[in-house]
């Protein structure tokens, strides 16, 4: 709360503010704790420890981090389904508190990952939107009907989809629904739990404009948790990596994919399948995997992943510190970390003439193409 | 150490490992009137090839790959078609005869390790079972070559962790104990279903790396379904696109990414996003994928393509080559792809 209090001037830009949260599982079932044996000693699963983050007006933080690393349970305390067990969440600048009343609960809405188990089957997609207009009081009773068509047309479906069931729709209409119910009562924040990770490709792109576009128009503010990072390179301002219950890495979009100040964010990059043509990532692979939340390693909680551990590593667990301008990250080696490059090897490039969206788009167009068809990898063709 | 049991094998097969052709999968209805949901698909797959087969949900990758591992639900079936392996026909052969082969021959991977593994019996014995039966060695060999495979996949501590059962192992390595099951008998074929799509970035990297490297050294071939392009990219020599039951578009992983001739695949490539090109506007492709029961009659992609003509609407777009190994199943794909030389 104090640190809240100390930056009253920034709280006209936040407009959600998490300070040193924590939340911690305790667990008291003997099944489970026989099932994790020595890593649950005392019985805690420490999901968050210590987050510190802010959402600022109109913008779309992505967030981002492996199974396990909190950030779906940031996401619901966030929203109010979860309470913290120690910390704080300021919303414009006022503690939330940890029941909220309706209002409050009204203007931090969520949009889920699975649009199938997130709809109920059973309501019509107008009387899901009827229910929320009126218990919110959104608009006077005569005008619910105009405000879901509005509602609908805002997220790219028709009027004649008030009378359908959620069955009726493919994955990323409901996905549209689920989106149209969450902004039907109007909220300033969009918490987005992995929203098109369960779309199919060719519609995935469609809902992330969505979410650009209402970013854009409306003003909202999106925290946008993800695990695909070439989504959230496409989509997000700005970009906060998580670890283990804790962020290590946030900066702004381009900055943090160019410049990453934290072994981990590096490894994240490192570990994007490439897209184009002979950009092949494979010199990089993270040894190990996330250690489980039961038992976070002392002092930094990447170290027995990171190439880059020393012995102060070991024993320090560093905190987020600003390390350039609006970049930050819990690295005690952040300023000594040799330059960073994330473009495809350039050994392979010079092979493949490095193709770029122009290359694509004039291979398509016009005439040049890419000439010898032979790598390093030995792509052959099919016999 | 193999022999081939196919003398007779015909020169025209004798390249490919696998060789489906004009595959038709569906469910069979008394009437007559058949419900197909996968027509007309032919690929090949050479010894120690690597290939990948990319569609969306509901495009028929899935249940291409398993009527080649005998695997389709209950009531679908190979409606019609051959399914070539090593010169022996699969579709038809008897089921003890193809059970043979399934693990010294062909072996299959799952995208969920969690429900493909057997909960109640420790990994290492799962992983041994195959051996033991298809090589018949005895339980100890069998035992001690089930950890040099869990070793071989990059499992740390293997001895130890092949007493575990499959619910205390994390995610990733729960699908290396599947890779080292499926390779556990050498097989000449891997099909790999989705085998990344639940892991995490970095474990899924450290994934893919482990089965390529496998597959160099035993000379396996792969056949690799997934719906991410940059997966395929990674990871294969060659890859076909299907969409709604049929192959959209096949050729050399590189000829088909940077130089699609399909205006499906132009259209998946264009609605990715693409790591290496962050500033690139994403073009989603309107509408969705049709129903397997509400497929348009002509081009199944017509009603969602920029370019489509009367023709399009009417009669399915046979496959063509536009250059040696390279097809697409377009009308308009000269028109499309105009000035770009073939």
């Amino acid at each position: 709360m104090t640190a809240a209090r100390q930056d009253a001037t920034q709280d006209s830009t936040d407009v959600l503010r998490v300070a040193d949260l924590t939340k911690v599982y305790a667990l008291h079932s003997p099944v489970i704790s026989r099932l994790t044996r020595g890593g649950a000693r005392d019985g805690q699963l420490r999901a968050l420890d210590g987050v510190d983050l802010e959402l600022r007006r109109g913008e779309i933080l992505a967030l981002v981090g492996e199974s396990g690393s909190g950030k779906s349970t940031l996401a619901k305390i966030l929203v109010g389904g979860q309470t913290a067990t120690s910390g704080s969440v300021h919303h414009d600048g006022h503690p939330m508190p940890a029941h909220r009343d309706r209002d409050q609960r009204r203007r931090i809405q969520m949009v889920f990952q699975d649009p199938y188990s997130s709809l109920n089957p059973r309501i019509s997609v107008g009387s899901m939107l009827r229910e929320l207009l009126l218990l919110h009081r959104v608009v006077p009773r005569r005008d619910v009907r105009a405000e879901s068509v509005r509602l609908l047309n805002l997220v790219g479906l028709e009027e004649d989809a008030l009378e359908a069931y959620p069955s009726q729709f493919s994955g990323g209409q409901r996905q549209r629904l689920a989106i149209a119910r969450a902004l039907a009562v109007r909220p300033d924040v969009l918490i987005a739990d992995e929203p098109v990770s369960a779309l199919d490709v060719s519609v995935q792109a469609t809902i992330l404009e969505l979410f650009a576009s209402l970013q854009r128009e409306l003003g909202l503010s999106i925290l946008f948790v993800a695990h695909n990072l070439a989504v959230v390179q496409h989509l997000s301002h700005r970009v906060a990596v998580m670890y283990l219950g804790r962020i290590v890495e946030v900066a702004e979009t381009a900055e943090l994919f160019a410049n990453p100040r934290h072994p981990y964010t590096r490894a994240l990059i490192d570990s994007i399948p490439r897209m184009s043509v002979g950009s092949i990532n494979e010199e990089f692979v993270l040894e190990g995997e996330p250690p489980s939340p039961f038992d976070v390693p002392a002092g930094c909680r990447f170290h027995p992943r990171c190439p880059y551990a020393t012995d102060a590593c070991r024993t320090t667990d560093p905190a987020l510190a600003d390390v350039a301008r609006e970049h930050r990250s819990a690295c005690l080696h952040a300023s000594d970390l040799d330059a960073f490059d994330a473009a495809p090897d350039p050994r392979r490039s010079l092979e493949f003439g490095s193709p770029t969206t122009a290359d694509l788009e004039r291979v398509a167009t016009t005439t040049t193409v890419t000439t010898t068809v032979t790598t390093t990898k030995d792509r052959s063709t099919s016999a | 150490m193999r022999t081939s049991s196919a003398a007779g094998t015909a020169a025209s097969t004798a390249l490919s490992l696998l060789r489906v052709t004009d595959l038709r999968i569906g469910i069979r209805r008394r009437r007559g009137d058949d419900t197909v949901i996968v027509d007309d698909v032919s690929f090949d797959i050479a010894a120690g090839q690597r290939f990948g087969v990319v569609g969306e949900s509901g495009s028929g990758k899935s249940l291409t790959l398993r009527a080649v591992a005998d695997l389709l639900p209950k009531g679908v079936e190979v409606l019609s078609g051959s399914i070539l392996y090593d010169g022996r026909e699969l579709v038809g052969m008897p089921g003890a005869e193809r059970r043979r082969l399934m693990g010294p021959e062909i072996a299959m991977i799952f995208q969920e390790p969690m429900t493909a593994l057997n909960p109640v019996v420790r990994v290492g014995d799962q992983i041994a079972e195959g051996p033991r039966r298809h090589l018949g060695l005895s339980k100890r060999t069998a035992h001690s070559l089930a950890v040099e495979m869990m070793a071989k996949t990059g499992i740390p501590d293997p001895e130890r962790r092949s007493r575990a059962y499959a619910h205390e192992l994390s995610g990733g390595l729960r699908q290396r104990i599947m890779i080292a099951m499926a390779v556990s008998c050498s097989p000449r074929l891997l099909l790999c279903d989705e085998p990344t799509t639940a892991l995490d970035v970095t474990v899924q990297h450290q994934v893919l790396r482990v089965l390529e490297d496998l597959c160099a050294d035993t000379g396996t071939a792969l056949a690799f379904v997934t719906h991410d392009l940059a997966v395929v990219n990674q990871t294969c020599t060659s890859m076909a696109v299907m969409y709604s039951g049929r192959i959209a578009e096949s050729g050399s992983v590189v000829e088909v990414l940077s130089n699609p001739r399909h205006p499906y695949t132009r259209g998946l490539l264009d609605s990715a996003p693409d790591f290496d090109q962050p500033e690139r506007q994403l073009i989603p492709i309107a509408g969705f994928p049709p129903s397997v029961t509400g497929r348009p009659v002509g081009c199944a992609f017509a009603p969602r393509c920029p370019f489509a003509v009367e023709r399009c609407r009417t009669a399915v777009p046979p496959r063509e080559e536009i250059t040696p190994g390279h097809d697409t199943a377009c009308f308009e794909s000269e028109r499309i792809f105009a000035g770009v030389p073939a």
